[in-house]
Order: structure tokens, then sequence, then C-alpha cells
């Protein structure tokens, strides 16, 4: 009986170990992603939409959105993937497109799930 | 998919292929969804048939990719056009001048290649932005600064080429005029350094503009003779301080005496910094009445800069009714407080903040999307000052159609050394019944300028050759001068056809 609760004990352990293994590798994906995304929105995004005056992508939202939702992007907790894709790619208003060569596919999807997450 | 002119689709897809093994296929754009990434996001022609497009981009990574994509272009009979970050907006942006043309991506080459210190130089590749040099000075702590111009994110190569300027001393906020020595890749894939370049072994590449013999750097500004892949500039060693002050005069009268002075000021070396024209009733000037003032920014050692500033008081209380006032002197680096308060071009440090003018805000919470301008050079006397402006509101409802189509004119610039410029602006939207009325007002005051002797000095794609137009002396000497050159240098016409008004041989009888 001692050495069957034993590999119990242990395959439970076991299982406990690998749960935690496959979530850390799942939240370290989504962090790496994220951290990556932030270095890219700082570099291309962050001089129009970071906090206070001086910048037109958060003063522009401050009188879209009337306090309603926050002006600045990074604040944001209702922003999706594809609409971010879609502005980066598409431009609104004096906000011109983002070529290939400025933001890479592969950056813009950090930069959304740094804006997602 | 759309394809150059005269250009088959095999030759087309051969060229592509070629550009693929160069840069490698995913540096090669076709694609509907790639290729409208380059369309001017302020294009007057918006949807429009006559919207210049390009019909593919590719993007190397090196000179020597560049050389190799310009062959391949020659063989092929491709028209490329550069660009360096593709920002320049309201001036064309990512799109190229004649449509159908490859766009020559050079972002990818975004190498500082050297900042020199000691004396105060840089070098740099097509791709470098003002933001790129800033970070690469600041993270090295080198005591230099950069001459950004409003929007930050703008190439420092392409700003220059451009004819771009910027808000910190004299001589470097002329980029151009800053720019000391080049790379080039001709026309025909030759490549040629400039100056004291050409010196094998040489080490005063960025020392000396002039080198030996005819210079010929001034082609490749505003120009379509090659591409630059390389370029030096000048920087200015961090001042220890910035003070300024601003005379006021009552009347057009005053206008006179004050651009006088200024020109007396700046002509003797004792006002450097970029002065700020404003009043005299014009619309961007930011005081109505008829008064006019003048702020006079200098840089330099503390104590020099205090005695520069009394000169100046001197100078302009000799002119009747003129008062002059001082603001604070400002210690560099900046204090977090002064770094709040400043305009930070002033102080070289990169930013946006210029979109904010014209984007939406409370003043204007329905923005048109982008704006193009008109910047005639007008003669620095104030008598011209007084013309220009009275001009322009003798003829601003004409022009407009009796509409308020939100033009807004004239903002005088007086951040060129000897002359002024007369800012005119045009918002622009995605709207053609909105853009062609905008697109007649434009026209309008090109031809009622160039009547006075007043032209731009850069202009959007779609405008070069109607600026060009006016620069007509003697048969329009100076652009078939430019014609033989250009032909000789770039034989087949790749580079950039159209750009400014030049046109390689091919084009100019179709």
């Amino acid at each position: 009986m001692r050495s069957r609760g034993v590999v119990l004990i242990s395959a439970f352990a076991i299982g406990i170990v690998i749960a935690i293994l496959l979530f850390s590798s799942m939240a370290t994906g989504q962090t790496a992603a994220a951290e990556r995304g932030e270095a890219v929105y700082d570099h291309w995004c962050e001089p129009c939409h970071a906090a206070g005056l001086g910048h037109p992508g958060t003063q522009s939202l401050e009188v879209k959105y009337r306090g309603e939702l926050p002006a600045v992007l990074a604040e944001r907790d209702d922003l999706t993937s594809e609409f971010v894709r879609t502005m980066v790619r598409e431009g609104i208003l004096m906000m011109a497109p983002f070529r290939k060569t400025e933001v890479t596919d592969a950056e813009l999807d950090d930069i959304a799930a740094y804006l997602t997450e | 998919m759309a394809l150059p002119p005269n250009v088959s689709e095999r030759d087309f897809n051969r060229a592509l292929e070629q550009f693929s093994n160069i840069v490698g296929s995913e540096w090669v754009f076709s694609s509907d969804e790639d290729v409208a990434l380059y369309r001017d996001a302020y294009s007057i022609y918006w949807g429009e048939p006559e919207e210049r497009v390009a019909s593919g981009a590719v993007a190397p990574d090196t000179v020597e990719q560049v050389q190799a994509v310009v062959r391949a272009a020659n063989e092929f009979r491709i028209p490329l056009y550069p660009i360096s970050t593709g920002r320049n907006l309201a001036y064309g942006g990512s799109a190229p001048a004649y449509s159908g043309s490859v766009v020559l991506d050079l972002k990818r080459m975004n190498r500082v290649l050297e900042v020199n210190e000691r004396n105060a130089y840089a070098l740099v590749e097509p791709g470098v932005s003002y933001f790129d040099l800033y970070n690469h000075i600041e993270e090295r702590n080198l005591n230099v600064w950069i001459d950004p111009p409003d929007p930050g994110w703008g190439s420092v190569i392409g700003n220059a080429l451009d004819g771009g300027g910027g808000w910190t001393a004299y001589p470097y906020r002329d980029h151009f005029g800053a720019h000391c020595g080049m790379e080039v890749v001709l026309g025909d894939g030759d490549i040629v350094r400039t100056g004291m370049g050409a010196l094998p072994n040489g080490s005063t590449w960025q020392e000396n503009k002039w080198g030996y013999g005819p210079w010929v750097d001034g082609l490749f500004r505003q120009g379509n003779m090659g591409v630059v892949t390389k370029m030096g500039f000048w920087l200015m060693p961090k001042p220890e301080a910035y003070i300024s002050g601003t005379a006021t005069v009552p009347d057009d009268e005053g206008a006179v005496g004050l651009m006088d002075t200024l020109n007396l000021l700046e002509n003797t070396g004792i006002v450097n910094g970029s002065t700020q024209l404003g009043g005299g009733g014009a619309g961007g000037a930011g005081f109505g009445g008829g008064g006019w003032s003048l702020q006079v920014p200098i840089y330099g050692p503390a104590n020099v800069i205090r005695a520069q500033l009394d000169y100046c008081r001197q100078k302009f209380e000799a002119i009747e009714g003129c008062t002059f006032t001082e603001e604070p002197l400002v210690r560099i680096p900046l204090s977090p407080e002064d770094r709040a308060r400043v305009r930070l071009v002033n102080f070289g440090i990169p930013n946006l903040s210029t979109f904010s003018m014209l984007g939406r805000s409370p003043f204007q919470p329905n923005p048109a999307g982008g704006h193009i301008g008109f910047s005639p050079i007008v003669p620095r006397r104030g008598e011209d000052l007084v013309r220009f402006r009275n001009w322009y509101q003798a003829n601003a409802a004409e022009v407009s159609g009796g509409e308020n189509l939100g033009i807004i004119g004239p903002v005088f610039m007086t951040n060129w050394e000897r002359s002024l410029v007369g800012l005119i602006m045009f918002p622009i939207s995605k709207d053609p019944e909105h853009n062609s009325k905008i697109r007649d007002a434009f026209v309008r005051w090109v031809e009622l300028a160039a009547a006075e002797g007043w032209a731009e000095y850069r202009a959007p794609t779609v405008y070069q050759d109607l600026i060009a137009s006016t620069y007509d002396y003697n048969d329009n000497a100076l652009t078939r001068m430019r014609e033989k050159i250009k032909d000789a240098v770039d034989p087949n016409g790749i580079i950039s056809a159209g750009r400014y008004g030049v046109w390689p041989r091919h084009l100019r009888d179709a």
C-alpha cells in the first residue's frame, strides 16, 4: 500500500510538474511575444500614442472617446488583434499605414499580442 | 497585378524573380495587398485614375544589392523609385512620381555607420530616421546634436535630399547644406563617392565638402540621377545654453526694420537659432491685428549668448515703436521642467507632435486627413512680406471659389537663411470632390505666385512638373540642362522618372 501510495503521489506530483511546465511554457510564449511587441510598439507607436501632451494619436483619441475609453492605446483592454492589424496596415486620418519594411508581419503579431494581452 | 508601363507581364515576372534572387523573396512585394502599403496616404488624387501608384517594391539591405537591383531593372527597363523611410508625407510619401514604377525601398538599410564626436559628423544609410540617429547618440552619451525636422520618423538622408530643414542652429538646419559627402549608385549600377570620398584611403570624406573638380552633390538634391546609399552630415556640438527674445512692431511699416535687423543679426552670426515670425494679420501667425512679432533664439555659452541678446535688444529697439521682451535662459541638457515646456525640435529632440496641429483636436474634431503645402520663396524684406500678405488676402476668396476649403495661409517661415517662405497649407481627404477643389486652388496659387516672381522650393510629386514649369528662364534652359545630364548618367531612364520635373528621354516625347 505504501509503495502504491508513493507511486500515486509521484504520479500526481509529476502531473503537477507537467502542468506547471505546460502552463509556464504557454505563459512564457505569450509573454515573449508581448515583450517583443512592447519594444516594437515603443519604437513605432509611442511617439504618437504615449501619454501626455505632444502625442497626436492620444490627443485624437481623447477627443474621439471623451473619457469613455482610455486615450492611451497601451491602457486599453478592449482591443483585438484584427483591429490592431487593420489600423497598422491601413492607417486612419493622418496616420499613414506602416509598410512591411517598417513593421514586419511577425512584429505586427507581437504588437497585437502586447496590446491585447 | 499592375505592370510598369511598356513592360510585358513576362518581363516583369522575370525582373521580380531576379529581384528575389538578389534580396530574398520576402523582400519583394508584388501582391495587391503589399503594394497598397506604398500608396501615398496624403494623395490629392486618392482613389482617382491620376493617383501615382507603384507596381511593386523591392527592399535591398546592402549597397551591393542596390547595384544588382538597378542592373536588373536596366535589363528589363523597369522604372525604379527609391525611397528612404517612405515618410515624406505631403510630398508623395512612399508612392512613385511615375505610376507603375517599382519602389526601391531602402528602409532596411538603417545603419548608423559612424558618429564622430571629435569632428562632429555622422555617416548614415538611407533608412536611418531622426529617431534612430538621436537614440544612437544618446545611448552613447555623445556630445553632439542632431537637427530634427518636425516629424522625427523621417530619413536623415531622405529629408536632406528632398530639401527639408529643421529647427536648431544654422548651418545645421539646412539639411542638404549640412551634408558632407555621399555615396551614390548611378542609373547604370556604377557607384561613386563624392567630394573627398573619391580619394582612396582618405579619411576626410565627412570633413571637406568640395573635394576637387566640379561638385556634383547638388545633382542628387531633388534629383533622379542615382540612388544615394550613404551620406555624411555635420553635427552641432551640444551647446551650453539657449536664450531668446521677441521683438514686436506695431504696424506694417515696422516690418521693414524688423526684417532688415533680422538679416543683419543673422548675416553677422549674432542670431543662429531658427527665428519665428508672427502677426501681421497673416493666417498662421498666432496674433492678429496689424503688428508683427519676431522671436530670435541664440545657442551658445550662457555668458556669450547673454551679450548677443543684449546686442539684439539694442538693434531692435532702434526701430521706431519696437518693443523687445526676453524669455528665460534655458540650460542644456534640459531640466525635466524645461523639457516639458519647450519645443523639443529646437533642442535636437525628434518627436511627432507636429501632427497634433493638423490632426483631431478640441479645435478640430473632424479633420480632413492629411495636408499638402505650397511654400513659395519670398524676398526677406519687410515690403515683400507685407506685399505677400496683401496678395494672399486679396486673392484668397477667389481662389477658393468663395468657399471655406480649410486652406490656411500665409504662414511665414524664417528658418531658411536669407529668404522667407510664405507657406499656404491645404487640407486633403479621401473625398474626390473636396480634393478636386483643393487641386484647383493649389494650381491657381502656383500661377498667381509665379506671376509675382515667387515659386515653390519643394513640392508633392503630382505638382513637381507644374512647379518646374515656373522656373522657365530662357525657354526652360535649366530643365533642358538637367535632362542632358539625366540622359548621360541614367541612359535607360531607370531612376525616379519625372522626379522634380526631370524626365528621361523616352518619356519626354510621350
